[in-house]
């Protein structure tokens, strides 16, 4: 079993800062950690590894420092990782993104199974994981609450995808790529032993020329269909605060629930 | 001169940083509440690496510095110093012992399991009568056939109803006893289930209620002769050797304690409103924050110092006793000031300061108290007193050394 699991650094932050004059992220005295739904992803994947055996690798596109989220994930326990870093990727929007890590994807070759988190937290897009499989023509299973069953040999999985209103349960045959949730596993943390392995492994840096089949007018900017246009946090939501009196807890909750339901909120 | 933490520090640390606030915080104040020590917490300590953090990985550790051992106690003590307290029995005063004094089959058998996290260890030196009066111990070991017999109350021990493994320390030269010579005294690896060995809990400490704390009496235990530590009357040195260990463990503790408070105090101080404005407006509320930051650094600093003269594999005892006199009575005070910057509040177990000031007192006392650590100071100072070398010193940090598997 090979599992492909394709990460990304991001602010830690959830209140993330946004240059008005470029209208880009400000990184600036903001810490770096895994975009938290890709620890889910890794997470599931070192659990087929012990489950089927085999081997996990870790792949990320981004500056140099994003060395230290894929540290992070063979402290967690993969085997292997590689970073995809070139002033020529940079300014790559979803789709740039996604073809250029299905490009490094083809050149590592044989794999049975790609995980993504559902979206990261700086962009919030969720489009780099389906438009890999699409760039690869494989099958995508996205917002997988969990793997039902999955059997390398025949190629197929079963998975629950987590939708808004329900779950659903889909089978397709492998390879193919999942985006994963929150709720599919918990996350192991590194271990001291991971941490040593880690800090002694030399990651692979890849860059435009270690991927020749990938064409130059395709990738980072030139490559990016998308413009964005302008960037902007939308004005803070303003509200009125109403205490709700009442002789009893019991009374001032049944005012509360009335004047919610007036409001149509529940 | 370098002050930076290297790229395995920084991992280390986040790492015990987030085990600490999801598998500690969240049960913590409970814990306390109840008087209970929750032994579920060792095996995931075990799974991380942590009890053997910096034993050579030849012995079942995880192969690290020692100062990752300081950071890791940093940031244990940070959320609940009951398991800190782990650390500085487990792996100040015991493990490393045996690192430092131990033979090879010693090693093999006791440090080996420790440092995996399958057999937990503390130190069994203060008894009912003597604490800073370390002769003062009333504890014999006599010799019979290939056996010592182990007779004996030890008191105030850490983990001492939780422990497999206990290093003790008794007279084994009774004139030399009678005469306070401290070369009648030697070290003993024992463990829990031998005849005559029997522990307990104690109950009614003004803190770290979440720990366990209690004593071993011994009453005619056989311990086989390979089972000594060191040479015979070798024991106060060990004794005394081992505190070096374990009082770093204290101090980087501490530091943490320090900056819990810290943190609190700065989080209450920009929330709760006084007199139109946040507290932290007020500008002796100010300098209680400033006090902590002051000795948080400077704490930090002493055993961050005290660690890398051991990874250096130079004699710290002075270093890390000043570490650990500044570190604790800092906690202590630095507790005082949490619970006054939080008021009323901070006087109820709705907050977590108390605890902290609770929890911080014992630390002032136990492993040298900050009256022995000040009479070390001064008699450094005034050249009474110092460091004879040992004759197993302990073993300068080498990482291939740690490292290689066999």
């Amino acid at each position: 079993m090979h599992a492909i699991v394709c990460i990304k650094q991001v602010p830690d932050t959830t209140d993330v800062k946004v240059n008005p004059e470029t209208g880009t992220l400000i990184r600036e005295g903001v810490p770096s950690i895994v975009n938290p739904f890709d620890t889910y992803a890794i997470e599931e994947a070192l659990r087929l590894r012990e489950k089927f055996g085999g081997k996990v690798t870790v792949i990320s596109m981004g500056p140099p420092q994003a060395k230290e989220a894929l540290k992070e994930a063979i402290a967690m326990g993969a085997d292997e990782a590689i970073l995809l870093s070139d002033r020529a990727f940079a300014g790559s929007d979803t789709w740039a993104t996604a073809y250029t890590l299905a490009n490094a994807i083809r050149k590592i070759g044989d794999f049975d199974i790609i995980l993504c988190g559902k979206q990261a937290i700086d962009g919030d897009t969720g489009q780099v994981g389906p438009g890999i499989a699409r760039q690869l023509d494989i099958e995508q299973l996205t917002y997988v609450f969990k793997i039902q069953e999955i059997d390398f040999q025949a190629k197929r999985v079963r998975v629950e995808r987590l939708l808004e209103e329900g779950r659903e349960v889909v089978e397709t045959r492998l390879p193919a790529l999942l985006t994963v949730v929150k709720d599919i596993n918990q996350p192991r943390y590194p271990t001291i032993m991971g941490i040593r392995r880690a800090t002694r492994t030399e990651i692979p840096v890849w860059t435009a020329v270690d991927l020749p089949d990938a064409k130059p007018d395709l990738l980072g900017l030139k490559g990016s269909p998308t413009q964005v246009v302008r960037v902007f946090n939308p004005p803070p939501r303003s509200g009125q605060i109403v205490m709700i009196e009442g002789e009893s807890p019991q009374e001032q909750a049944a005012k509360l629930a009335d004047l919610l339901l007036k409001e149509k909120v529940i | 001169m370098d002050f930076t933490l290297s790229e395995e520090h920084l991992m280390v640390q986040k790492m015990v940083r987030e085990f600490a606030e999801r598998e500690i915080a969240p049960t913590v104040k409970e814990n306390d509440r109840k008087h209970t020590f929750d032994r579920s917490i060792l095996p995931k300590m075990a799974a991380q690496g942590i009890l053997g953090i910096c034993i050579p990985v030849r012995y079942g550790g995880a192969g690290m510095d020692y100062i990752s051992l300081g950071l890791t106690c940093e940031e244990l003590e940070r959320v609940d110093t009951s398991a800190r307290v782990i650390m500085s029995v487990h792996v100040g005063l015991n493990s490393l012992g045996l690192l430092q004094w131990g033979t090879e089959e010693q090693k093999q058998k006791y440090l080996v399991p420790q440092a995996m996290g399958q057999k937990i260890a503390t130190y069994g030196l203060t008894e009912p009568a003597a604490g800073s009066d370390v002769l003062g111990i009333q504890s014999t070991a006599r010799r019979e056939g290939d056996h010592w017999i182990l007779n004996g109350e030890k008191m105030w021990i850490s983990l001492a109803d939780v422990a497999d493994h206990f290093l003790i320390f008794a007279w084994t030269d009774m004139e030399k006893k009678r005469v306070r010579d401290h070369t009648g005294m030697s070290a003993f690896i024992v463990e829990r289930g031998w005849p005559g060995l029997e522990t307990g809990t104690i109950h009614g400490k003004l803190g770290v209620r979440a720990g366990n704390t209690g004593f071993i009496s011994m009453t005619d235990v056989p311990v086989p002769a390979e089972n000594m530590l060191g040479l015979e009357g070798e024991g106060f040195r060990i004794a005394m050797s081992c505190l070096d260990n374990g009082r770093y463990t204290v101090a980087a503790g501490a530091t943490g304690l320090i900056r819990a408070c810290l943190e609190a105090s700065v989080k209450y101080a920009n929330e709760r409103q006084t007199f139109g404005v946040p507290i932290g407006q007020h500008q002796l509320v100010q300098q209680m924050i400033a006090n902590m930051v002051l000795k948080y650094e400077t704490a930090r600093l002493l055993y961050l110092r005290a660690g890398w003269l051991k990874n250096q594999g130079i004699r710290n005892t002075r270093e890390t006793g000043l570490a650990k006199w500044f570190a604790t009575q800092s906690s202590f005070e630095s507790a005082d000031d949490a619970v006054e910057i939080h008021g009323a509040y901070g006087y109820s177990d709705e907050y977590d300061v108390e605890r902290y000031l609770r929890n911080s007192k014992g630390a002032v006392i136990y492993e040298g108290s900050k009256e022995i650590q000040q009479l070390m100071q001064a008699q450094y100072a005034l050249g009474y007193r110092t460091d004879k070398p040992l004759r197993c010193e302990l073993p300068a940090y080498d990482p291939e050394e740690w490292q290689r598997e066999a």
